[in-house]
């Protein structure tokens, strides 16, 4: 969240769309009634299904799955369109007056550049015309033609209400009624805020579907101010922190992994360091190398010189342009390109889409490793024919399965210390309360003990690899046992000089004196403590904003952009909606997103980026710099505005001999996989109380559809994909209803996930139907708006 | 404004001093209530496990006194001091309990052999044993230190890693050491998808 939880009580107009909190964020979601309670907030809630969300909203609008991007763009029309936008806010604060060069064009579903054999864009004409410094040109007019307004303007004219009725199946008039409450925030003096979680991230556009909210929130103004911003309901306790310590293709702090042709440290930081593209860009991540070096030194202590790269040869490098997300490992892992597998308490079984392919791949592995707190359908994989029934009888018998597997018994999250970030960014400190049951151990404790005999078998018999496997610092007190308030001392960073812990990232150097082991979380631990664990109950600006109550990443800003909460001379927008304020000598309020004593028109208020402000238009991802409206891999319709480029073309869709792609002919409707309130995930089929409340899986049905099928609540259905089929009772609903879409009638599908085989109770896995078709930019599977067909049993 | 008393502050004023700093009101009762049944209990702050809210909460334990016993978790309530939750929790959280306390949580390393149909046990030796030796032979067959045109890359991709979604920050650092001291590429963590 750019915001957080608290913040939402302050905004005057919330657009759920992509999510369900009312279900699945059921504390959060107070303060959405808090702001309809106490400022009159609107609500407004656009998703296929009617849900609880819907229920308690002012205005419901139904759209089909995966049309999200033409709704979005509709709005950006309409607000440009009606005058509705905040142009003072649009000057001042973003890229809308850059202009671009003039040989970037647009048709047929195809931006410039476009190379069909490689299904990738050649991305030289999409770059800003630059002057001779290598700054960008502006209009501050923002009336040159090839001015990124004018661009966008004309980009999203197409995207006109009836134009958006038509592709996502709703009425125009109810669009219209959407967007004039929306839009009403494009002024100084209210403020929206959008909520969005999974039903946004599972598309084969949803990079490209969350620049679209945020180009709205930009045009209205609402970035950086108290009750606004751009707010993902994150799902799991933990997955912040995790998307924030790097995965895939990341370093800690959002670093980037290294590639092969980044032959030195320099070569690498020249090609991750962004260079200004205006002159009074801060261009916050020009201090990459001071990130870079003292991760370095946190990962290869003494071992870490100047003279070596401080170590840097030793980080793996991807190839060129090789992708290793989880799409394309797991189609490896099915072609026995992969061997061996750990899972530290994840569930690739039930959690991956195509779960027959996943079985396959598990299979095709010479041993696996699972950690966890219950029995998995990952762990007993081998088993997936007796314990799945039906659903896996073309898999093969254990007898056939040659994959060695070891599970062991994890702590669960009150049986270890450490810390946790929710979706507001703050770093909430725990304790361990108890020790784990029976034999388990704490998973650091476990990963140690692996790491320390993996490094022992190779100091007694040597191997490949062996100078960067041991080069790695592990000078815990306890090596096996590393207490997790010392790696959390180290992650924070210290001065190597005096061994104190550095007070922040503006502490941390490039030339080895600093460590830190992940940059965005400096300040975390600092010489006065654990920050982390602060139960301090203040909240001077009223605002929500908690400063002394745990610590919230980065440097413990509360609202990210807060610079932008005022005008280009640094007075509020509005005084309700500021959260810093400038005196004349500094900035008070909240932790300012700037430099704390610089003047209003030192710098622009986006520090981080190197335009100095924020972006409509951005040359970094894969399918184009400004979103276009594509259609699911899997559609009942082609798409709307160019048939011919009809679904995104980048999206990666795997091809194994297990994959497979569905057509409208045979499976006519559109699923879309969903949670209820009373499971988390995959875990509570194991709790007592969760199975109880919600004991049996089942397949949500429209009403109309039910008739036709001459099914009733309570029937038992097969639902199929082109990858597999789950069974259960039908649940008859008015929630989701049917759509016209090109003339044709739109039917969903809704399949709560919470099943499994393994469990107090069990029932069929969701993902058995997903398709393995990916989002090019991160990777995230689609499980919202494939194709499914329907049979009474 | 109301004078801010946290909840830890509130107790300590103990039935004797409620009636005269909080009169009869009914959350000095309620107070008494809830202390009675907690009165025996160790109480230690942790942060919900499910959802992103981050919901406080104070997990219950006794049995710590207790000889020859193991301490274990009695009761799990919202923390009313979180600004987040303020005590509160949903249906799940508020049965964490039965989520920390339950029968079919694993207690003990297991084993599936190749071929096999079952569990077995392992020890705790031999499971770590047979992992590192695992991790070793397809480390020294699939670790490339350098590419076809002869640049570092340290690199192993034959050997995958994932995380969860309740790791805490810390562990997923220390599982980034161990990722980046094998050189394993293939890593994704439930945040991705």
């Amino acid at each position: 969240m750019t915001n957080g939880w608290c913040d939402i009580a302050n905004t005057d107009v919330a657009l759920v769309m992509g999510g369900n909190p009312a279900e699945n964020h059921p504390v959060g979601f107070r303060f959405v009634m808090e702001a309809k309670r106490k400022r009159k907030a609107k609500l407004i809630c656009i998703d296929p299904r009617f849900n609880r969300t819907a229920a308690v909203s002012d205005l419901y609008v139904p759209m089909r799955a995966g049309t999200d991007i033409a709704f979005l763009g509709g709005l950006i029309h309409y607000a440009i369109s009606n005058d509705l936008c905040h142009m003072d806010y649009v000057r001042a604060h973003t890229n809308a007056p850059f202009l671009l060069r003039d040989d970037f064009s647009f048709s047929e579903g195809h931006f410039s550049g476009w190379d069909a054999e490689k299904k990738s864009y050649d991305k030289a004409s999409w770059q800003y015309e630059l002057d001779g410094s290598g700054y960008a040109k502006v209009d501050p007019t923002l009336e040159n033609p090839r001015s990124i307004f004018q661009q966008m303007k004309r980009h999203y004219s197409r995207y006109t209400p009836e134009k958006v009725a038509e592709i996502c199946g709703c009425n125009a008039e109810d669009f219209k009624k959407a967007a004039a409450v929306i839009c009403s925030t494009g002024r100084a003096g209210k403020v929206g805020t959008i909520l969005y979680a999974l039903g946004w991230t599972h598309h084969s556009h949803s990079v490209q579907l969350i620049h679209t909210a945020a180009m709205l929130q930009l045009l209205l103004g609402n970035i950086g101010l108290p009750g606004g911003g751009i707010n993902a309901q994150r799902g799991h306790a933990n997955i912040q922190g995790s998307t924030d310590m790097g995965a895939w293709n990341m370093l800690p702090g959002y670093l980037r992994l290294p590639r092969a042709n980044h032959v030195s440290l320099d070569a690498y930081l020249k090609a991750t360091t962004p260079k200004p593209l205006r002159p009074n860009s801060m261009n916050y991540w020009g201090n990459t190398p001071k990130f870079a070096t003292s991760l370095l030194k946190s990962y290869y202590g003494d071992r870490a010189k100047k003279e070596n790269d401080f170590g840097y040869q030793w980080l793996p490098k991807l190839g060129e342009t090789e992708n290793q997300s989880w799409g394309y490992f797991f189609d490896r892992m099915h072609r026995k390109e992969m061997h061996g597998f750990i899972s530290f308490g994840m569930n690739p079984v039930a959690n991956g889409p195509n779960t027959e392919k996943m079985l396959e791949a598990l299979a095709n592995l010479d041993w696996l490793v699972v950690v966890e707190n219950f029995e998995t359908e990952t762990a007993s994989f081998w088993n997936a024919k007796k314990l799945g029934e039906k659903f896996y009888s073309k898999y093969v018998d254990p007898a056939k399965i040659q994959t060695e597997v070891i599970l062991l018994p994890a702590a669960c999250f009150a049986e270890k210390d450490g810390s946790f970030v929710n979706s507001s960014r703050w770093l909430q400190w725990k304790k361990a309360a108890v020790p784990p049951p029976g034999i388990a151990k704490p998973d650091h404790e476990i990963i140690a003990r692996i790491f320390m005999a993996v490094r022992a078998l190779y100091a007694k018999e040597g191997g490949k690899g062996m100078e960067s496997l041991m080069a790695m610092q592990w000078n815990y007190a306890q090596p096996l046992t590393p207490s997790l308030e010392e790696v959390a001392r180290e992650v924070n960073g210290r001065d190597l000089t005096t061994g104190a812990q550095v007070p922040g990232f503006a502490a941390l150097k490039d030339d080895g004196s600093t460590s830190c082991g992940n940059w965005v979380y400096s300040g975390s631990w600092t010489e006065a403590g654990n920050n982390m664990a602060r139960r301090g109950q203040e909240d001077p600006t009223g605002l929500g904003l908690f400063p002394n109550y745990a610590w919230s990443w980065p440097a413990n800003r509360r609202i990210l952009y807060n610079r932008a909460s005022n005008d280009a001379d640094g007075k509020p927008w509005s005084e309700n909606h500021a959260s810093i304020r400038w005196n004349g000598t500094k900035w008070t309020g909240d932790v300012p997103d700037y430099k704390a004593d610089a003047g209003p028109h030192d710098y622009g208020a986006f520090i981080m980026l190197p335009e100095g402000v924020a972006k409509f238009y951005t040359t970094e991802l894969a399918e184009g710099p400004f979103p276009e409206h594509y259609e699911p891999m899997e559609s009942p319709v082609k798409n709307a505005l160019h048939p011919n480029a009809s679904s995104n073309p980048c999206a990666p869709v795997m091809t194994s001999s297990a994959d497979a792609m569905g057509t409208p002919d045979k499976y006519p409707y559109v699923a879309i996989t969903y949670r209820l309130t009373e499971h988390f995930h995959y875990w509570t089929k194991h709790v007592a109380s969760g199975a109880e409340l919600q004991s049996n899986f089942f397949v949500e049905l429209p009403e109309a559809l039910a008739k036709e099928k001459g099914i009733k609540g309570g029937d038992v259905v097969r639902v199929s994909s082109a990858r597999g089929t789950v069974e259960g009772p039908a649940m008859v609903t008015q929630r989701m209803r049917p759509l016209t879409v090109g003339g044709k009638t739109i039917y969903h599908v809704g399949i709560p996930i919470h099943w499994g085989y393994v469990g107090r109770v069990r029932g069929p896995l969701v993902n058995n139907l997903t398709p393995s078709a990916f989002d090019p930019n991160s990777g995230t599977p689609e499980y919202k708006g494939f194709l499914v067909n329907v049979e009474k049993l | 404004m109301m004078p801010q008393v946290n909840r830890r502050q509130f107790l300590q004023a103990g039935a004797a001093v409620t009636a005269t700093a909080f009169g009869f009101r009914l959350e000095g009762a309620s107070a008494v209530a809830r202390e009675l049944k907690i009165a025996r209990t160790n109480q230690v702050q942790s942060v919900c496990p499910y959802c992103a809210v981050g919901c406080g909460v104070v997990i219950h334990t006794s049995g710590e006194r207790v000889k020859n016993a193991r301490p274990t978790v009695v009761h799990i309530e919202g923390d009313p001091d979180s600004p987040v939750n303020r005590g509160t929790l949903c249906s799940k959280g508020i049965s964490l309990k039965e989520f920390v306390v339950n029968d079919r949580r694993l207690t003990k390393p297991m084993y599936r052999a190749p071929g096999s149909g079952e569990w077995t046990d392992i020890s705790w030796d031999e499971a770590i044993q047979k992992i590192a030796r695992r991790i070793k032979d397809t480390r020294d067959k699939g670790f490339q230190e350098q590419d076809a045109q002869g640049r570092t890359v340290n690199r192993l991709d034959t050997l995958g890693l994932i995380g969860g979604c309740t790791d805490t920050n810390e562990i997923n650092y220390l599982l980034g050491k161990f990722r980046f001291g094998l050189g394993i590429l293939p890593y994704e963590n439930q945040a991705r998808l």
